[in-house]
């Protein structure tokens, strides 16, 4: 029970003073993967299947391996923010929701860092 | 977490099915939601039949006919039976729309009418509107200005007043934010097309001096930034606006003065 007014009810704490970095991010990265994706697959799905050395020799090219960590940046980045709009829609209880953000947030660096670990090994021989 | 079922005291379950009118041929089956606080039982869906003969040509025509001819405690809101008050905005045949100008023969089949979705119901096809309009008043609905008065009115050329059509004729019935998936599991921060529409109509007026306050009030994830532009809104309105679109062009605004 409590004597709030509507209208104070509505404000609640007020303006965050933010989302617009959220927002146009989410279109810049959404409008920067089509070429990545695209330029990302071509050398995967032509050497896909193909041995060991052939697909080490692939991404050695500095082209492939800079679009490859372009490509899982950006993916990431993209699906970091994709994934928190989708909880901030669906979950309420503040408790779990703040949890699932903070998780996807380091789920997301976590899975992004080691592709981009992964390709640079391989590109810088290691 | 968002609920997909209705709690076990709002399911709404088969009412009663009221007896046809005499010597009547051309009858046309209406099912209601009907829902009184003060019964302590669940919803329930009543049945009834009009007679086509002597009805008027509007879904708003037939409800009248039903409470002064059927049943007296069939409860709903209507005043003006033109589309400008906003009253009877109601869900009629899975649309949210006005009773009102929305016509008998736009609907196949039986009649089906309950009240806009997802809102609390007061009575049969009230529903509370209380916090759409608390949110209305949030957006400050009304021309700020900074300047001294001036000596006549404030000027405003044609061109700049083309800018408000497609805005002013909001009638606030409620039907496109009540249409809104994220109205209805964020309505409580989101502001929905309705309110948002309304502070666009504001943002733009070339009258206006608080178009930066305004846009620093709905800088925010949830007030704003729920909108996915899933459309309804645009789709259902009864006066033909498009809030997806006022809501976009805020958007556009908020990135525009980030550059």
């Amino acid at each position: 029970m409590s004597y709030k007014t509507d209208r104070a009810r509505v404000s609640g704490l007020g303006s965050a003073k933010d989302g617009t970095h959220h927002f146009w991010n989410q279109r810049l990265t959404s409008v920067a993967l089509i070429p990545l994706t695209v330029l990302f697959v071509i050398p995967l799905a032509y050497n896909l299947g193909g041995d060991h050395a052939r697909v080490v020799e692939a991404y050695s090219h500095p082209f492939n391996a800079l679009v490859a960590v372009l490509f899982l940046v950006t993916g990431f980045l993209h699906l970091q923010q994709g994934l928190q709009v989708v909880i901030e829609d669906y979950v309420h209880g503040p408790a779990l929701r703040t949890a699932l953000i903070v998780g996807n947030t380091l789920f997301c660096w976590l899975f992004g860092l080691t592709g981009v670990f992964a390709v640079a090994k391989i590109a810088f021989g290691a | 977490m968002v609920e997909l079922t209705l709690p076990k005291n709002s399911r709404v379950v088969v009412g009663k099915t009221w007896p046809k009118p005499e010597g009547a041929t051309n009858l046309r089956t209406f099912k209601i939601y009907r829902y009184d606080p003060d019964s302590g039982s669940n919803p329930r869906v009543d049945t009834y039949f009009v007679d086509l003969d002597t009805c008027g040509p509007m879904i708003l025509d037939a409800l009248i006919k039903i409470k002064n001819e059927i049943d007296p405690t069939l409860t709903f809101r209507r005043s003006c039976r033109e589309g400008i008050c906003g009253s009877c905005a109601m869900n009629i045949d899975g649309i949210n729309t006005l009773a009102c100008i929305y016509g008998l023969d736009d609907v196949d089949g039986d009649v089906k009418i309950y009240p806009l979705p997802h809102m609390p119901v007061v009575k049969d096809l009230i529903p509370d509107l209380t916090h759409f309009y608390a949110q209305h008043a949030s957006i400050m609905p009304w021309l700020e200005t900074k300047t001294n008065r001036p000596a006549k009115e404030w000027r405003q050329s044609i061109e700049d007043r083309k800018k408000l059509d497609g805005l002013y004729e909001c009638v606030m019935c409620a039907s496109c934010s009540t249409s809104c998936p994220s109205y209805w599991w964020n309505g409580d921060r989101y502001l929905g097309p309705a309110a948002l529409l309304h502070a666009y109509r504001w943002i733009i007026d070339s009258r206006d001096e608080a178009t930066g306050e305004r846009l620093d009030e709905l800088e925010d994830p949830f007030k704003l930034y729920r909108c996915h532009t899933i459309m309804n809104c645009a789709r259902t309105c009864p006066k033909g606006l498009n809030p997806a679109k006022a809501i976009a062009e805020i958007k556009k605004m908020m990135v525009e003065r980030k550059m």
